[in-house]
C-alpha cells in the first residue's frame, strides 16, 4: 500500500550533534539577543494597541482612492482635530485614530466615546464613504486591561514554574522559566522591530508561544529524567545532548506542524490575525531553538554538580 | 496497553458519533422544535455588531441615598423636636451639630430609631467636638450598588427591547459594570443615546415670585431649559413622579401639527395629577426631565383623566425616543459608556472568509506533513484531528459558545499541536524499533513512554490558558476557551483514537515490521 510507509524522513536515524560544545555561544547569542530587545523595549518602545493605550480607531472605507485631505477637511468640520489618519491595507482603505483626553479633564471618558460619534458623522459626509470599524476604549479601561495583561502573564509564568517544579527537580524549572523569560524578551523585540500593536490579542499570542516553548522544554527534560536514570555514570553534558538527539526528530517535526498551520494565517489571514501569526511562527522558531541552546546548556549549569552527584532517581510522581 | 475491549471500542467509537450528532445543529436546520438544538454563536468581530461597556455612576447612587438620609434626619429631629445647626451631606456622610450638649443623647437615640433600607445601613456616632455624623456602612453600599446595576439591566433591556434590536445580549461584569452586545447594529449611536438619558421625569410648580432672581430662596431650584439658554426657577418639591406612568406614545398633534408625547398616570399619579392641577389653575407647572425643563405650560383646568400631553418642539425621532425611554422607566443612576467597539457587517464576511480559507489551508498543510513523514500511522493520527475538529465543534456548541477570530486561530493552533502526541508516540516507536526491539514491544514502549510526556505538556498548556481566560476579555477569551477544549479533545483524539486505530491495525495483520 502507497501510504504504509513514510515518504519522507526529518532527521537522520541516530544523530549524534555536540550541541553543549555549543552552549557558551548559544547563550552569549540569546543574552545579547534579549539585551537588544530590551533596549528596543525602552526606546522606542512597544507600539500600543486600542486596548492598552485607549482612544478611538476608526476604520472606514472610501469610495475609490482615499482623499486624506478631503478626510481631515471632514474631520475638521466635525471639531475633530490632531487625528491621525493613515492608509491601511487597500487603496481606499484609512484609519483613523486619536487619543483620549488627558485625564485631569473631569469628562475624559465621555468625550472619549462622543469622539467616535462625531468621526462617524464626518465619514457620513464623504460621498460613499462607511465606516468598517469603529472603537473606543475609555483611560480607566485601557488601563484595566494592560493590568489584566500583564497579570495573565505573569500568573501564567509562576505557574508553569511551579507545575515542572513538582514534576520534575527545581533545576528544570528554574532553567525553564528563565528561559522562557529570554524568550519573552525576544517576542517583545520582534514586536518592538515589526510595528505589530501590542494588545490584548497579542498578550494571547505571547502566552501561547510561552505554552508552547514550555511544551517543548517538557518533552526534552522529560527525555533527560529518564536518561538521568537509565546511565547513572554518564557525564550530564553527554547525556543532555544524547536526550537532545533522541528527542530531535520529534522537536523539529511538531515544531514544523505547528509552523505549518499558523503560515496561512500569518499570509492571508487578514489585517486583525496576521500580526498574532507573525508572532506565533516568530515564537514557534524562538521556543524552538531556546529548548536546545538555552535551556539544556542551563540546566547543565545548574545540574552540572547536584544532578549527577546524587545520582538518586529523580522524584516522578 | 495493546488491548482494547470491545466496550472500550464502542465507547471511543460512541463519542467520536455523538461529537458528530451534536456538530449537526451548525449546518443543517431544526427538524422538531423538541430536538435540542445548540449551536456555535457568531462573535460580533465576524457577525458584525456592537459592544458597549457601560458603567453605573455609583457616586450619584449614593449622593442620592444621603440626600435622603438628610430630609429623614431633619424631619426625624423634627418630630421629635430636636433642635439642630449645620445640617449638611458631605461625601461620606450627614453632618450636624445639635442645638445644646444636652440633646445630643435624645438625638442619636432618635436617628438610631430611623428606618434602615437594609440592616446595618448607617451608624450615628458623635465626634469630639459635639457634632453628629450618620455614616453609610460599606455593607450597605455594595448592596446598594448591587440592586442599582440589577434595577439598571432591567432598565436597559426594556429600552434596547423597544427599539427592536434582534438577540440583544445584556450581562453584568463586575461591581459597577454592564455589558450590551448588539449584534447586527453597526452603529450603536441611538442606543447609546437612550442609554445615557436618566429619563427620571418629574412635575414641579413655577416659582413665578422668583423669577429673574439669581440666587433661588429656600426650596426653590434654578433648573436649566432643555434649549440650554434660560434658567427656570422651580419649586424642589415633585409634586408628582413620572415613576408613576403606565404610558406613553408619541404622536402628533392634531391643533398644532407639532410632534408629542402623551403619557398616562396609574392611579395614584391620576389622583396626584389631578389633585394638584385642580388646586393650581391659571399657575404654571414644569415637566423636568433628568434636571432640565422641557416645558412650563399654564395650567387651564383640573386635569383628572390621568393622562397628559408634552410638546416641547420635538423631532418625529425625539419624541419616539422620549416615549420609549417614559415607557421603559428611569435608570436609578446615570449610565456612562466606557468602552465601545463596533464591526460592520462586510468587515465580519471579510474576517470569516479569511480565516475559513487560512483554516483550511493549514489543516490540509498539517495532514500532508502527517502523511509524508509518517505514513500509515500519520493517516491515523489525520483521523485522529478530524475527529478533534469535530469533537472541538461539539463541545464547542454544547456550551453555545462564540466564536470570535482570535478563537478561530486558537482551533488552528490546536489542530497544529495536536499532532505533537502522535508525534511523539510515532518517534518513540521508531527508536524502540531502532533498538532492535519487535513489533509488538515497539508500539507497546512507544505508547508507554509518551504518555507520560504526553500528560506533561499538555498540562502547562492548559495552565497557561485558563489564566488567559480568567484574566482576558473578550475575544482573548474565545480564544483562551477554544484552545482549552481543544486540548482536552486533544488528549481524548490522541490517546485514546489514534492509539487504537494503531492496535486494531497491529491485531489485524500482525505485522513483523512496522511502518515507521
Amino acid at each position: 500500500m502507497m501510504f504504509d510507509r513514510p515518504l519522507l524522513r526529518f532527521v537522520p536515524r541516530g544523530t549524534k550533534i555536540n550541541f553543549m560544545r555549543g552552549r557558551f555561544i548559544g547563550l552569549a547569542t540569546s543574552a545579547v539577543l534579549s539585551i537588544a530587545s530590551l533596549i528596543l523595549f525602552f526606546h522606542p518602545g512597544l507600539t500600543l494597541g486600542l486596548d492598552f493605550r485607549g482612544g478611538i480607531v476608526v476604520e472606514a472605507r472610501t469610495q475609490g482612492p482615499a482623499d486624506f485631505n478631503a478626510i481631515r477637511a471632514a474631520l475638521a468640520a466635525q471639531h475633530v482635530s490632531a487625528a491621525g489618519v493613515q492608509s491601511f491595507g487597500g487603496p481606499d482603505d484609512v484609519l483613523i485614530r486619536l487619543d483620549t483626553p488627558p485625564d485631569s479633564e473631569p469628562d475624559h471618558e465621555a468625550r472619549t466615546q462622543a469622539m467616535v460619534d462625531s468621526v462617524r458623522h464626518a465619514i457620513g459626509t464623504l460621498p460613499g464613504a462607511q465606516v468598517l470599524r469603529a472603537d473606543a476604549v475609555g483611560a480607566s479601561v485601557s488601563k484595566e486591561l494592560f493590568r489584566n495583561g500583564m497579570l495573565a502573564l505573569g500568573i501564567s509564568l509562576l505557574m508553569i514554574l511551579a507545575y515542572i517544579w513538582f514534576r520534575f527537580e527545581w533545576e528544570f524549572a528554574v532553567s525553564a522559566v528563565v528561559t522562557l523569560i529570554l524568550d519573552l524578551t525576544k517576542a517583545i523585540g520582534f514586536l518592538v522591530i515589526t510595528h505589530f500593536e501590542f494588545d490584548l490579542v497579542m498578550v494571547a499570542a505571547i502566552l501561547t508561544i510561552l505554552g508552547y516553548s514550555t511544551n517543548d522544554k517538557v518533552v526534552v527534560y522529560d527525555r533527560v529524567r529518564e536518561n538521568l536514570r537509565k546511565y547513572r555514570t554518564m557525564p550530564l553534558a553527554e547525556l543532555i545532548d544524547l536526550s537532545i538527539n533522541e528527542t530531535l526528530s520529534r522537536t523539529l517535526g511538531t515544531s514544523s506542524t505547528v509552523f505549518l498551520a499558523a503560515l496561512p494565517l500569518a499570509l492571508f489571514g487578514g489585517a486583525s490575525l496576521s500580526g498574532f501569526a507573525w508572532v506565533m511562527l516568530f515564537g514557534i522558531v524562538v521556543g524552538t531553538s531556546s529548548s536546545i541552546f538555552i535551556a539544556a546548556p542551563l540546566l547543565l549549569l545548574m545540574g552540572e554538580r547536584r544532578l549527577r552527584r546524587d545520582a538518586r532517581p529523580p522524584t516522578r510522581t | 496497553m495493546m488491548y482494547y475491549s470491545r466496550l472500550r471500542m464502542a465507547s471511543v467509537i460512541g463519542v467520536c458519533l455523538i461529537g458528530l450528532a451534536l456538530c449537526l445543529p451548525n449546518v443543517i436546520r431544526q427538524p422538531m422544535a423538541s430536538l435540542p438544538w445548540r449551536q456555535i454563536h457568531l462573535g460580533l468581530d465576524l457577525r458584525g455588531g456592537s459592544y458597549l461597556l457601560l458603567q453605573v455612576d455609583m457616586n450619584s447612587v449614593t449622593a442620592d441615598r444621603l440626600r435622603g438620609l438628610q430630609d429623614e434626619t431633619r424631619q426625624t429631629l423634627l418630630k421629635n423636636s430636636l433642635g439642630y445647626r449645620n445640617l449638611t451631606t458631605s461625601a461620606h456622610g450627614v453632618t450636624f451639630t445639635p442645638r445644646t450638649p444636652e440633646e445630643a443623647q435624645p438625638d442619636i437615640r432618635a436617628l438610631r430609631a430611623m428606618p434602615m433600607n437594609v440592616p446595618g445601613e448607617f451608624r450615628v456616632e458623635q465626634a469630639e467636638g459635639g457634632q453628629i455624623t450618620l455614616t453609610l456602612s460599606e455593607e450597605a453600599a455594595r448592596q446598594r450598588s448591587y440592586d442599582a446595576v440589577t434595577q439598571s439591566i432591567e432598565i436597559v433591556r426594556r429600552r434596547i427591547d423597544a427599539t427592536g434590536a434582534i438577540d440583544p445580549e445584556i450581562t453584568r461584569q463586575g461591581d459597577d459594570r454592564i455589558i450590551v452586545e448588539l449584534p447586527g447594529i453597526s452603529d450603536p449611536e441611538r442606543v447609546k443615546n437612550l442609554l445615557g438619558t436618566t429619563a427620571k421625569m418629574t412635575f414641579h410648580l413655577v416659582a413665578d415670585s422668583a423669577i429673574g432672581s439669581s440666587v433661588p430662596p429656600p426650596g426653590v431650584e434654578l433648573l436649566p431649559m432643555t434649549d440650554g439658554q434660560s434658567k427656570l426657577p422651580v419649586f424642589s418639591h415633585v409634586d408628582v413622579d413620572g415613576a408613576d406612568l403606565t404610558n406613553a406614545s408619541a404622536s402628533i398633534d392634531q391643533q398644532s401639527g407639532e410632534w408629542a408625547v402623551n403619557f398616562t398616570f396609574d392611579s395614584t399619579g391620576a389622583q396626584e395629577f389631578g389633585d394638584v392641577t385642580r388646586a393650581n389653575v391659571g399657575k404654571r407647572f414644569a415637566i423636568v426631565l433628568d434636571n432640565k425643563v422641557i416645558e412650563a405650560p399654564v395650567i387651564r383646568t383640573a386635569i383628572t383623566g390621568g393622562s397628559g400631553q408634552i410638546t416641547g418642539g420635538f423631532s418625529a425621532q425625539q419624541a419616539t425616543d422620549m416615549a420609549l425611554l417614559l415607557r421603559a422607566g428611569a435608570l436609578p443612576a446615570p449610565l456612562n459608556v466606557i468602552e465601545q467597539r463596533s464591526i460592520g457587517p462586510s468587515l465580519g464576511a471579510d474576517s470569516i472568509r479569511a480565516g475559513g480559507y487560512s483554516l483550511a489551508a493549514g489543516f490540509v498543510l498539517v495532514i500532508a506533513f502527517m502523511a509524508l513523514f509518517y505514513g500509515r500511522f500519520g493517516w491515523y493520527a489525520n483521523i485522529a484531528l478530524l475527529a478533534n475538529l469535530v469533537l472541538m465543534t461539539a463541545i464547542l456548541s454544547l456550551f453555545e459558545a462564540t466564536l470570535t477570530l482570535p478563537g478561530m486561530a486558537g482551533m488552528l493552533l490546536t489542530l497544529g499541536m495536536a499532532v505533537d502526541a502522535n508525534i511523539l508516540i510515532n518517534e518513540r516507536i521508531r527508536e524502540e524499533v531502532g533498538r532492535g526491539r519487535s513489533a509488538l514491544q515497539a508500539m507497546q514502549a512507544g505508547f508507554e513512554r509518551a504518555t507520560g510526556t504526553i500528560v506533561d505538556s499538555n498540562a502547562t498548556a492548559l495552565l497557561a490558558h485558563v489564566m488567559l481566560f480568567v484574566f482576558g476579555t473578550g475575544p482573548v477569551r474565545g480564544f483562551a476557551l477554544t484552545i482549552t477544549i481543544g486540548i482536552v479533545t486533544t488528549l481524548f483524539t490522541t490517546l485514546l483514537l489514534s492509539r487504537m486505530l494503531m492496535v486494531r491495525w497491529y491485531a489485524r495483520t500482525r505485522p513483523s515490521a512496522l511502518p515507521v
